[in-house]
């Protein structure tokens, strides 16, 4: 088997562009397979369990890129690595033409002094030195880069609190300020509603509900906010600048349960702020008190933060569509199951989106196992074969190393649909559907191979699409095209989760909802 | 807490994935891009010799620095015979040369050919052969120009015949030296040595050094950073291009010239010899720059760097801390645009004293002045603005005396940092003259090169380990 590879030394490029340099590889003529990754240790070891490890590989470093081509002939391999050289410099040649750039913050900083917020997405190493910087030249900062310890994490929110600067951060992935999307997030209506979560895909789910009113600001805090060594120093911040906001009308606070200390320190907050505030804590309740109401999902959330600026009355939402054509649908896709398949299996590109989708199973009476579970012994590893019901959060470390998100790359998420529609007791596959900034552009395209082949396995893909018209990919063209490929689409992935179990359980469910 | 942040546009600077960049430009937001790599390449035990340099004694050792670099006020007071005022010319055969001390048998072709010259013109030898003969025995003593507070530009040979401009860096009270320019193509920096180039010498040194000097006791001193500021407004940028440069400072000395005793003859020869160099200036500028950068040198624990210098095998890094220790590594070939009739196998290494212009900020650093020099290399005005910016990461400061209308009026950035050098993994880029690389030839075309970080790393090393 003819192997080749090359590394380009002391040669930095972002594992999204590596990406892209590999998807346009793995396309040419007679590649079997390919790798074009920095040398780190962690991609070398993904090279060797891909069978795509040369005695090269180890001159590389974690400065240097490596590219790796497994071909059907010596002469289509020599090709490939040609064109996988000429693609790193090609992109390269054409930014630099384009656009002015600089090597260091310091520098941008010096001669952008009126810019007002950084945007960090370096390796979770370097994240702190440069946020640091941010902050000493008095700006806020969204930082997406993960693996940042707690006590920097703490260093920069007591200073940037200290300053007046928000720190949206560590690890977060999604905010929209004054109307402009950063990072995975979604192109929606200015409007009255504002919003701080902790909790990235939840934002997201939120916002793209809330189209039609709009949003005025939604403030990432990033996923250890709530901790108890942080307290949730960002998430009190994001609550008092909204309050002190004349266009926000309503508030929606969103994160996975805190801890009993840090839900009473926010409560507290938003009681101050005396703004509605409409509060979900994926999993945990929240009871209605004075202005705080509750919301058992996301989706909820949306709704009755526009109950409140409609001025209707809050209520919770089971499903959009009529029950006749609920009820149609689920017998379509019932009739096409053998009495063997039982279970779901949930394959998610958002954590929030996948813990919510839990905890609507619990409430059925249907515990789900997960790399990401409710309880403990319900943890089941990522790569192991599903167990009953089982729902895997694929934006964990172990998927994104060196690789990127699932929002991104489909590639681990196809697999593992294929491998899961060839399990004779699984029913319904559930999937998430993230579209909007920062995601792939075009989902239902990456699907289809994999969503075809999960039907020939006859099994039935339930899913909700998270996003909005504005979004680059728009979320009508995305519905209708996953719609062709057979795909069940839900407006939610509150509803999406309900309806795999209803359909898994041939309308059993029914008794849990109505 | 303030809700100030929404009450303005967003304006972000993004840091790292380029993807997150291009969605706020699909939004049109306002957006810059941090062009991100890992600092000092990732290396961590280069990383962590980085925070022990990042403290307040560097800080202070560099504002001092800083301050020398700014105050400095160059001003060319003599013209003299390089044997009067540099001591080790006195006496047996000795020659300088530029760049980091370096061997007859290292020596690169136009070195060699400068030095047979050099031997030809002050009648040490009469052929190149016998020259050949007196550097190979070691009876030609080879010392450094800027061991000698000199420069010297490409071969950078200075003969004890020879005349030097003499330039006092009058607020430091430091000396600095350089010879005259003859031209491109055939003359002796390049390491061409035949009847051409010694008849040129010759009229050098019996007719234009003594008119200049002649000259220059009527106008008096010349305050060089005055000129150099002006021509950087004019589309110099004093290393590759000293247009502008060269006809001021004959605005300066031509009327005096016509005013002293030489005869007509020899001052039209003289005019027309300046006005056909358009690097006359350059060796002014760069005893300009040698000036302020010795009162830079030896300060305690600052990381800027006092030199630059190729001797056409190693190029040669001096960081003020560590003084007069030279820091070596190979010197580069340049990306070079040939003269017709050249091609890549004539180029020699980078070669001369001349990056003493980038030690000051002027050169590559100030691109962004003479957008016509990128062109060398088919860069477009963006590029030049560009290398300027880029420069400006290593450096400490923009100087505002030497403002670039192209760039805002902004500073040429000055004072280079090592610790920004290694930090970014960005060389200085400089702008140079090419040589063959055979002895006796002259010049093959211009060019611009990045300094080889070996040379950085290695000083940088040894520079952290005093701290």
């Amino acid at each position: 088997m003819p192997k080749k590879s090359f590394i380009s030394k002391g040669d930095y490029r972002d594992s999204v562009f590596l990406m892209r340099v590999n998807q346009e590889c793995q396309k040419l003529d007679g590649v079997k397979a390919c790798a074009v990754m920095m040398g780190t240790d962690a991609n070398k070891d993904i090279a060797k369990d891909a069978w795509l490890y040369t005695d090269e590989l180890a001159n590389a470093g974690p400065n240097d890129i490596f590219i790796v081509i497994d071909a059907i002939d010596e002469a289509k391999c020599e090709t490939a690595l040609a064109k996988a050289k000429d693609l790193l410099n090609e992109v390269e040649r054409g930014e630099s033409a384009e656009e002015m750039s600089y090597r260091t913050l310091r520098t941008a900083i010096e001669n952008e002094p009126d810019s007002n917020l950084v945007l960090i997405s370096t390796p979770g190493e370097y994240a702190f030195t440069e946020a640091l910087t941010a902050l000493n030249n008095d700006k806020n900062v969204m930082i997406f880069s993960s693996d940042v310890p707690i006590d920097d994490e703490l260093k920069l929110k007591q200073l940037g609190s200290k300053k007046g600067l928000l720190v949206m951060g560590p690890d977060c992935g999604t905010a929209i300020i004054n109307g402009i999307g950063l990072g995975f997030s979604n192109i929606v209506k200015k409007g009255p509603i504002g919003i701080v979560g902790a909790a990235g895909t939840g934002i997201q789910e939120v916002t793209s509900l809330l189209d039609d009113v709009g949003i005025s600001q939604a403030i990432g805090t990033g996923s250890h906010d709530l901790s108890e060594k942080i307290g949730g120093i960002t998430m009190i911040d994001g609550i008092r600048m909204l309050g002190e906001d004349q266009e926000t009308k309503v508030l929606v606070v969103i994160s996975k349960p805190p801890s009993p200390a840090v839900t009473g320190k926010i409560l507290e907050y938003l009681r101050k702020v005396g703004k509605p505030a409409v509060v979900n804590f994926i999993g945990g309740n929240v009871s209605d008190e004075g202005n705080i109401i509750g919301a058992l999902t996301l989706e909820d959330a949306a709704k009755k933060a526009l109950a409140i600026i409609t001025g209707a009355q809050p209520s919770a939402t089971i499903f959009s569509k009529p029950m006749e054509e609920l009820e149609a649908l689920i017998t379509q896709e019932t009739k096409r199951l053998s009495d063997k398949q039982k279970y779901v299996r949930g394959l998610f590109s958002g954590g929030t989106l996948c813990a919510e989708a839990q905890v609507l199973f619990r409430n059925m009476s249907r515990p789900v196992r997960s790399n990401v579970p409710l309880e403990k012994d319900l943890l089941i590893q990522a790569s192991a074969r599903g167990v009953g019901d089982t729902f895997i959060d694929m934006g964990t470390e172990e998927f994104v190393r060196g690789i990127p998100h699932p929002m991104i790359d489909f590639r681990f998420r196809n697999e593992r649909i294929i491998r899961e529609s060839q399990e004779d007791d699984v029913a319904v596959i559930l999937l998430d559907i993230v579209l909007g900034l920062g995601a792939n552009i075009n989902p239902a395209g990456e699907l289809a191979d994999a969503v075809a082949k999960a039907r020939v396995n006859g099994k039935s893909i339930i899913a909700s699409v998270c996003g909005t018209e504005r979004d680059p990919q728009s979320l009508h063209l995305q519905v209708s095209a996953l719609e062709r490929l057979g795909v069940i689409i839900l407006p939610s992935n509150a509803q999406a989760a309900r309806l795999a179990a209803l359909v898994a359980s041939r309308g059993g469910a029914w008794g849990y909802l109505k | 807490m303030t809700t100030k942040l929404f009450r303005q546009d967003i304006k972000v600077i993004n840091v790292g994935l380029a993807r997150f960049y291009e969605d706020l430009k699909y939004q049109r937001a306002k957006v810059t891009k941090v062009d991100w790599r890992p600092p000092a390449g990732g290396n961590l035990k280069l990383i962590q010799l980085l925070s022990k340099a990042e403290s307040e004694e560097v800080a202070n050792a560099n504002k001092i620095a800083v301050k020398k670099i700014v105050t400095s006020s160059p001003k060319l007071i003599d013209i003299k015979r390089a044997r009067d005022v540099i001591g080790v010319l006195r006496g047996n055969m000795t020659l300088l040369h530029s760049g980091p001390p370096i061997e007859w048998e290292r020596m690169s072709g136009p070195t060699k050919g400068g030095v047979i010259g050099a031997a030809i013109f002050e009648g040490w030898a009469s052929d190149a052969r016998q020259a050949e003969e007196l550097a190979k025995s070691g009876q030609i003593r080879f010392e450094t120009c800027h061991d000698n507070s000199a420069v010297g530009p490409m071969a950078g040979i200075i003969s004890p015949s020879m005349s030097v401009y003499v330039v006092k860096n009058e607020e430091n009270g430091n000396i600095a030296f350089s010879n005259l320019n003859e031209g491109v193509g055939r003359v002796l920096r390049y390491g061409a040595y035949d009847e051409e180039v010694q008849t040129r010498l010759k009229f050098m040194e019996d007719v234009l050094s003594p008119l200049l000097k002649a000259a220059l006791i009527i106008t008096g001193p010349l305050d060089l950073k005055n000129i150099m500021a002006q021509s950087l407004q004019m589309g110099d940028e004093l290393h590759t291009r000293n247009v502008a440069s060269s006809l001021l400072l004959l605005k300066e000395l031509g009327p005096s010239m016509v005013n002293t005793d030489f005869s007509k003859s020899d001052i039209s020869a003289s005019i027309d010899f300046i006005v056909k160099n358009q690097l006359f200036f350059l060796n002014i500028a760069m005893a300009a720059g040698k000036s302020i950068m010795d009162a830079a040198n030896g300060i305690r624990a600052s990381s800027v760097i006092t030199a630059l210098t190729r001797n056409g095998t190693d190029f040669g890094v001096r960081v003020s801390a560590l003084k007069d220790k030279w820091f070596t590594a190979p010197a580069p070939i340049p990306k070079t645009l040939f003269f017709p009739g050249y091609k890549e196998e004539d180029a020699n290494p980078d070669i001369g004293d001349s990056a003493i212009m980038e030690t000051n900020g002027f050169g590559a650093f100030a691109s962004a002045a003479s957008p016509a020099v990128v062109q060398v290399v088919g860069g477009d005005v963006k590029e030049a603005l560009r290398n300027t910016i880029k420069m400006s990461e290593i450096c400490l400061i923009k100087d505002k005396s030497f403002p670039i209308p192209q760039n805002n009026f902004e500073g040429i950035p000055r004072a280079i940092d090592l610790r920004r050098i290694i930090e970014t993994g960005t060389a200085p880029i400089i702008n140079t003259g090419v040589a063959n690389k055979k002895p006796g030839m002259g010049t093959v075309g211009f060019g611009i090169l990045d300094a080889p970080m070996g040379a950085f790393i290695r000083a940088f090393e040894e520079y952290a380990s005093t701290l």
